[in-house]
């Protein structure tokens, strides 16, 4: 409790999260273009500020002063509802996610299903974008964006799932703490695995910014937006980023706690948070750097032949072990072994449809 | 660079260092074509976009007008530093890589395969480049009077076969000039090369071909 009044206190804590929300965004914006600037081997931004540091602050600015446009041809309602759509539910998800053990808005004992079930209600919300903005552009990024948010909740949701069939519970505090000594990494990898790919999908980024994509769809359904309306995507954007990355950190890496140790003071648990989110953050933000986009019936058959039969594997070894009470570390040994197998596989694939070139590689690499 | 050719030579000599600091960037430049070619000739994703896009038989490359990268990934061994040596090309050792089938996976091997040679190519020429010697043939005159006449001169560029037609009819300008692009040759084939693949497939299409647009439109 933060207050004594339970009234002042959850305004209390809504406004540090109504606080939080646009610095991180404007910080994480910051740190994405420096990230990716020195992974090219550029600077990113350095005019603005010390080291650029202002630059995103100026951007923000720009975006608010400029002109809010809306096509003449626009569905009205559908199209100036549309960031709405996509923004409340990231934000509304946010409301039980416990960032320390203590540091949260309310706790709900269905914390995780809660967190599920809203953030997926922004796909509708894209969809409106796509539909009102009269663009076939938009159009085409936004029935993109249906088609893989809606096939990537489905892997994301059942490696959550196997998560809750451990720790007994749908509560994130009580999950958190569950873990104990090893975080459920170490128990199921396959499903971390699983959890972070599909994760990497739910946000749109490279190498599955489909719907969005620059050089395909000219930014998929934002197309049409400007200033302050186009900003909201990009404030869902980078909120969605920060809900999975903690989500991950809270479900997969032990959350607050020390890594393979006891729960740490209130102000480590911030340090510890944060650091286990960078994590993920800057493991989205190399992934972006490094891979080219996928084309959509390459990441659709990528879903459902390879993510959603692990996952169930995951939740089938999951239940063996539960069940029958087969001591813990099976639990890790299994599904390390289907990782492995599921890594294996799907390298083979790549290896038995690349080898009709590789002999063409060679040849032409050695002068024809 | 463009003020820097003249007709009979170049405008002035090297800058001081010119040799050491060319070898550094060239160390550079070979770098990052190995750190490319790390990074992207086996790329699972990049493999799995690129490789059977919009293959081209020989044939059609030929009758449509390829050149350069475009035309030696379809299988045809066409270089017209080897085919008509101009300038000092003879003299250089290089390899004209070709691909099989002209997709544009292919196409990406051959541009890779290239830089190489064309490292390969600036290193034998710093090794021969006399430390002195005439920049310009003596008794140039400023303004050129061509005698009448047509000729066409081409020669091998990055992007193809870059040509100029050129009539004269006497007097210091020419009476008539037409440039022949290689990036318009190649990008008129853009239709035929995307027929029947995905709207996403268009863009790799359209990157493979290299089009610079100014270069389209002369």
């Amino acid at each position: 409790m933060i207050a004594d009044n339970p009234w002042i206190d959850a305004v209390l804590r809504m406004a540090v999260i109504a606080f939080l929300i646009p610095v991180a965004v404007i910080v994480l914006t910051y740190l994405e273009r420096k990230f990716i600037g020195r992974i090219q081997m550029r600077l990113g931004p350095m005019r603005v500020g010390p080291y650029g540091t202002l630059q995103t602050v100026a951007d923000t600015i720009k975006l608010l002063t400029k002109e809010d446009l809306r096509p003449q041809s626009a569905d009205r309602w559908t199209f100036e509802l549309a960031p709405f759509v996509v923004v409340i539910p990231t934000v509304v998800a946010l409301v039980t996610l416990p960032v320390t053990a203590d540091l949260f808005v309310r706790n709900l004992t269905l914390g995780l299903f809660f967190i599920v079930a809203v953030s997926g209600l922004s796909i509708v919300g894209l969809v409106m974008a796509g539909w009102g903005s009269d663009n076939k552009y938009a159009l085409l990024g936004g029935v993109r964006a249906a088609a893989q948010l809606i096939s990537y909740e489905i892997p994301l949701v059942l490696a959550i799932l196997s998560v809750a069939m451990l720790s007994g519970s749908l509560n994130l505090v009580e999950i958190v703490n569950g873990q104990g000594q090893v975080p459920f990494i170490v128990w199921q990898p396959l499903a971390f695995l699983i959890f972070t790919i599909a994760g990497l999908a739910e946000l749109y980024r490279n190498p599955f910014d489909i719907p969005v994509a620059e050089s395909e769809v000219v930014g998929g359904p934002f197309i049409e937006y400007s200033g302050i309306r186009w900003s909201m995507f990009q404030l869902a954007e980078y909120v969605n980023l920060v809900l999975i990355s903690i989500l991950g950190s809270l479900i997969f890496l032990g959350g607050w706690n020390w890594p393979l140790g006891n729960q740490a003071g209130p102000w480590l648990q911030i340090v510890w948070i944060v650091l286990k989110a960078s994590l993920f953050i800057s493991f989205f933000f190399w992934m972006r750097a490094s891979l080219p986009r996928l084309r959509i019936d390459q990441l659709m058959a990528f879903c459902w032949q390879v993510l959603l039969p692990f996952a169930f594997l995951q939740i089938i070894i999951n239940g063996l072990v539960l069940v029958y009470e087969w001591p813990d570390w099976t639990l890790g040994v299994l599904s390390g072994a289907a990782m492995a197998a599921a890594a294996y596989l799907t390298y083979r694939n790549g290896r038995k449809a690349a080898e009709p070139y590789s002999p063409r590689y060679h040849a032409v690499r050695s002068g024809g | 660079m463009y003020n820097y050719f003249r007709p009979g030579g170049v405008a002035w000599d090297l800058p001081d260092g010119f040799k050491e600091m060319t070898q550094a960037v060239l160390k550079d430049i070979q770098q990052g074509i190995n750190d490319i070619d790390g990074l992207m000739t086996e790329n699972e994703v990049f493999v799995a976009r690129c490789a059977g896009l919009s293959p081209v038989t020989p044939e059609k490359a030929i009758n449509w007008g390829f050149s350069g990268p475009m035309l030696r990934a379809c299988g045809v061994k066409h270089d017209l530093r080897r085919a008509e040596p101009y300038s000092i090309y003879d003299r250089f050792d290089f390899q004209i890589p070709t691909g099989a089938t002209g997709d544009v996976y292919d196409r990406y091997l051959v541009r890779l395969e290239e830089m190489r040679q064309a490292a390969r190519i600036v290193e034998q020429a710093l090794d021969h480049m006399p430390d002195e010697g005439p920049i310009m043939m003596p008794g140039m005159k400023r303004t050129l009077r061509v005698p009448p006449g047509e000729v066409y001169m081409r020669s091998e560029t990055p992007r193809g076969e870059y040509g100029i037609y050129l009539i004269s009819k006497g007097g210091d300008s020419p009476y008539r000039v037409k440039v022949r692009s290689p990036a318009f040759s190649n990008l008129s084939a853009l239709k035929a090369m995307s027929v029947g693949n995905y709207v996403a497939d268009a863009i790799i299409i359209l990157g493979s071909i290299d089009i610079v647009l100014c270069e389209v439109d002369r």
